[in-house]
């Protein structure tokens, strides 16, 4: 058996810790595409955005439509819900955060005003925030939305009054790309 | 199953006689003759009209830029080789699996997110007005360049029995692909005294039986080039080829770069392991 | 296993471990402790190689699985999907493709090492024949995965191939009909290909299983094809033979990256990428390359079903190679004979590979005959021969006595460690 050497150890020792790490890093590298495959890919981020035209959409009513393959309620408002949504104390409310990605402010509250960018029109994100179901609209008893699977009451602002729900109805992105077109996301 | 029917491709009717051995510089080289053996076996009534030396000639080798293992997209070339694709050749053929959002990718022709917004709005699309009926409404970044005809039977009464392929992957799709290509592009000449055209056909020597239905679609300034460019045929040829091979291989510069790395990593680790080996086996020999 | 273990668990969850489920031993004893010849080229590299590409393909193969559509209408575009949208696809879609090519590289290298030392011996036969199950399950199961694509090449490789069915007397065509699910290659046949190339890795793993236990009951051959006598013959697996197996996989990893990245479609076929049209026949239909051989011999035989039949004998002789050799002498390398032999077989499947991708006329044609009957000559006749004529050349008397320097009497009985640390 060949003698060994202080300096041989350190040596050997050496490279294999280097050899180990240079196979070790590859590997990591070599790992992240087939985890990074999982993530959205191109042609999913694409549609990330949909245009609403909102002539067709009548004072008082409510529609569905699919953004990100997720509903997003469009309501056009009527004075009287306008009135009821801005005479809510905020601090009566469960859940005092505004829940809208247009506002830079995180910790804006739930104003009505933080809730819209026009009085009449409302755009809120269709699913509870309780477990995930779509509510109803012109349902519950605060005029705004009903969620059948747990009974989460929502008001004309889409903000949780009653139920099991945490937060208000989510407000995604969007602008107003003419006076009657909106584009979410 | 029934007749053989006018070749859709266009690579026309497979030639006859002779050992068809095509020039190539790739060592996996196949030619010719065995739809034969499959005919036999699969019982098709074969038919193979009888052409003398249809063999295609061997493609022009033209240098690219993105061939090698550092090639790398020209990109006033792909935005050149996309006009042409878009004012000739989109009038008959499709390029179904390229959407506008691709023309702002990375390694792509490199047009601005506004520009290929821009480009995708000049299309229209069917959409559904409120009450269901059908509308025309702009098309989107997700959306590809429309297809010229609205199904392949009228794409077929449109070009003479001749289908139109589409060009999405044209050049993997051929050998020497972008060779072939301009060289079919380039190529179209009169015939040879002793050769009859069918009709409607048109004499190319690089198009497998030398007649196909495509008539020559590029022509000198048969486009006017935005920088200026002269628009010779070889410029419109090599341009829109450089484009179609971006549509073929979009993530072409990605791979070779990455490819780079992977390589020299590799070799490194190959010496690493080899001198650890040596180490270990040292004492045992 | 040969030999006791040597595994001594220390901790005292090793040990609680070790009495309920000994897997940490019999990992040890398999690839930690494991006493292997001394001697062994890097021709017995490749094992440990194709093992690292069973996972590649199968963790690739996964992955495409989340993406790839199994239906005749979208199957080729779901392809264009993984390779443009998904966040890397074209890599790893290049990856399994190219990573078929290295699988089968790997394979013959393996197989043809195993015929030139006489690895098929006794007592190493039931090794063999596992072998060569799996080398017909990889082919089977490169045979499904490449109609997935459905390209023009996917089409009518699956249409020759399952028109061979018929040529089965009889119950041929009923045969035909129950693999296409219906009276040709359709979407049918696309979905249960795609189920069952899903399906096939999974058996190969199991065999592999089987593959190592067969090698590790009697040990590993060698070179000299002299059994190991003694400790001094051999070496503990680890850390000489997992080093140089890492270090023949990144080289062989070099050569797949090559292709990966600079020439991820030179070893396929263009006609793949226009979709299938049941319309048009390609003007050359051609099996991948590692098919070619086999495609050849198929061809070499003007009636279809002798065809048919000579193609599968090509592999089901394989199986019987243990019997056929008569010599008692196991490595080639002292079989002067049998070498030229052997390599004028080589010779002989690489003829057929450039055959079998030649338009089947003229030179090609005489070529494939006589490569197809040196093939078979050399199987069923100059084997069972040459073993019993051949004067074979001295054979050590053991690897340490040829392989160490004094025959290893400077050694200690025990297999020699390198020193530690």
């Amino acid at each position: 058996m060949a003698e060994v050497h202080s300096d041989d150890v350190t040596r050997r020792d050496f490279l294999y810790i280097a050899t180990g790490a240079f196979t070790a890093v590859g590997a990591g590298f070599a790992a992240w595409p087939l985890v990074d495959q999982m993530n959205p890919a191109a042609n999913v981020l694409a549609v990330s955005t949909t245009e609403v035209d909102l002539t067709p959409v009548e004072e008082g009513q409510i529609i569905t439509v699919m953004w990100q393959g997720k509903p997003v309620f469009v309501r056009h408002r009527t004075p009287k819900e306008i009135d009821e949504a801005k005479a809510v104390d905020v601090s009566d409310l469960r859940d005092s955060g505004a829940e809208n990605d247009n506002l830079k402010d995180a910790k804006a509250l739930a104003t009505d005003d933080n809730r819209t960018m026009k009085p009449e029109w409302l755009i809120v994100t269709g699913i509870c925030t309780h477990l995930g179901c779509v509510p109803l609209g012109h349902q519950g008893d605060f005029d705004g939305w009903f969620c059948p699977c747990h009974g989460s009451h929502y008001d004309t602002a889409g903000r949780i009054r009653k139920g099991p729900a945490p937060k208000n109805l989510h407000i995604p992105v969007y602008k107003f790309t003419t006076d009657t077109s909106v584009l979410i996301g | 199953m029934g007749k053989r029917v006018r070749n859709d491709n266009d690579r026309g009717p497979a030639p006859r006689g002779g050992l068809n051995m095509l020039q190539s510089r790739h060592h996996t080289r196949v030619r010719g003759r065995l739809a034969a053996l499959a005919s036999g076996l699969l019982s098709l009534a074969a038919v193979q009209p009888a052409l003398a030396s249809g063999d295609a000639m061997p493609p022009k080798e033209i240098e690219w830029s993105f061939e090698g293992p550092l090639g790398t997209f020209e990109r006033p070339a792909l935005q050149r080789g996309f006009q042409v694709f878009k004012e000739v050749c989109a009038s008959c053929h499709s390029l179904k699996y390229v959407t506008f959002g691709n023309l702002d990718d990375e390694g792509g022709p490199g047009f601005t997110t506004a520009e290929a917004k821009a480009l995708a709005g000049e299309y229209q699309k069917d959409g559904l007005d409120d009450s269901g009926e059908i509308k025309e409404i702009p098309r989107t970044m997700a959306d590809t360049l429309p297809d010229p005809y609205a199904n392949e039977k009228a794409a077929r009464a449109a070009n003479g029995g001749a289908l139109p392929p589409d060009l999405s992957v044209i050049t993997k799709a051929r050998e020497e692909g972008p060779n072939y290509v301009y060289s079919l592009l380039t190529g179209y000449s009169d015939p040879p005294a002793d050769v009859e055209m069918r009709a409607g056909m048109n004499y190319n020597p690089y198009f497998t039986g030398h007649q196909i239905g495509m008539p020559a679609p590029l022509t000198p300034d048969r486009v006017t080039y935005a920088d200026g460019t002269p628009a010779t045929v070889e410029q419109e040829a090599h341009d829109v080829v450089t484009f179609l091979h971006w549509a073929a291989e979009p993530k072409l510069e990605a791979r070779k770069r990455t490819g780079l790395t992977v390589m020299i990593y590799l070799v490194l680790l190959s010496v690493l392991l080899y001198w650890a080996k040596s180490r270990i086996w040292r004492d045992a020999h | 296993m040969s030999g006791p273990s040597t595994y001594v668990p220390k901790s005292g969850i090793e040990k609680w471990l070790d009495s309920r489920l000994p897997i940490i031993r019999l990992a040890n004893d398999s690839f930690v402790d494991y006493p292997t010849p001394r001697n062994l080229n890097y021709w017995w590299t490749f094992g440990g190689i194709l093992t690292v590409m069973l996972v590649t393909m199968i963790i690739t193969g996964i992955i495409l699985a989340m993406h790839y559509v199994a239906n005749t209408e979208l199957a080729f575009s779901s392809v264009e999907h993984i390779m443009r949208d998904v966040n890397f696809g074209w890599l790893i879609r290049y990856a399994h493709a190219n990573g078929a090519s290295m699988f089968f590289l790997a394979v013959y290298i393996h197989m043809y090492r195993g015929l030139y030392y006489g690895s098929y011996k006794d007592p190493r036969e039931v090794l063999w024949i596992l072998g060569v199950l799996i080398f017909l399950l990889m082919m089977a199961t490169a045979f499904l995965g490449y109609t997935l694509p459905w390209g023009q090449m996917s089409f009518w490789g699956a249409t020759v191939i399952t028109n061979l069915f018929a040529a089965i007397p009889i119950v041929g065509e009923s045969i035909q009909t129950w693999l296409w699910g219906g009276f040709a290659v359709d979407n049918p046949t696309l979905n249960r290909f795609f189920s069952l190339h899903y399906l096939l890795p999974f058996v190969i793993f199991g065999v592999v299983v089987l593959h190592v236990w067969a090698l590790h009951v009697p040990g590993n051959n060698n070179p000299l094809g002299v059994p190991v006598k003694s400790p001094k013959d051999t070496l503990p697996f680890h850390p000489y033979y997992t080093v140089k197996d890492g270090f023949a996989i990144a080289v062989f990893f070099t050569l797949y990256a090559f292709f990966i990245f600079f020439a991820p479609n030179v070893l396929g076929h263009s006609d793949n990428y226009i979709p299938a049209n049941p319309l048009v026949t390609p003007s050359h239909i051609v099996p991948e390359w590692y098919l070619l051989p086999f495609y050849a011999i198929l061809r070499s035989i003007p009636d279809k079903l002798i065809g048919v039949v000579a193609m599968f004998s090509a592999i089901m002789v394989m199986f019987f190679v243990p019997w056929l050799d008569t010599s008692k002498v196991r490595s080639g390398r002292f079989r002067p004979i049998f070498k030229l032999f052997f390599w004028l077989l080589v010779l002989a499947t690489v003829t057929l590979g450039w055959v079998g991708s030649q338009p089947p006329e003229g030179l090609p044609v005489l070529l494939g005959r006589i490569a197809t009957a040196y093939y078979f000559s050399y199987f069923l006749i100059f084997l069972p021969v040459i073993g019993l004529v051949e004067k074979p050349s001295p054979v050590p008397e053991s690897i340490a006595k040829a392989v160490l320097p004094q025959g290893g009497a400077a050694v200690a009985g025990a297999a020699h460690a390198p020193p530690t640390k």
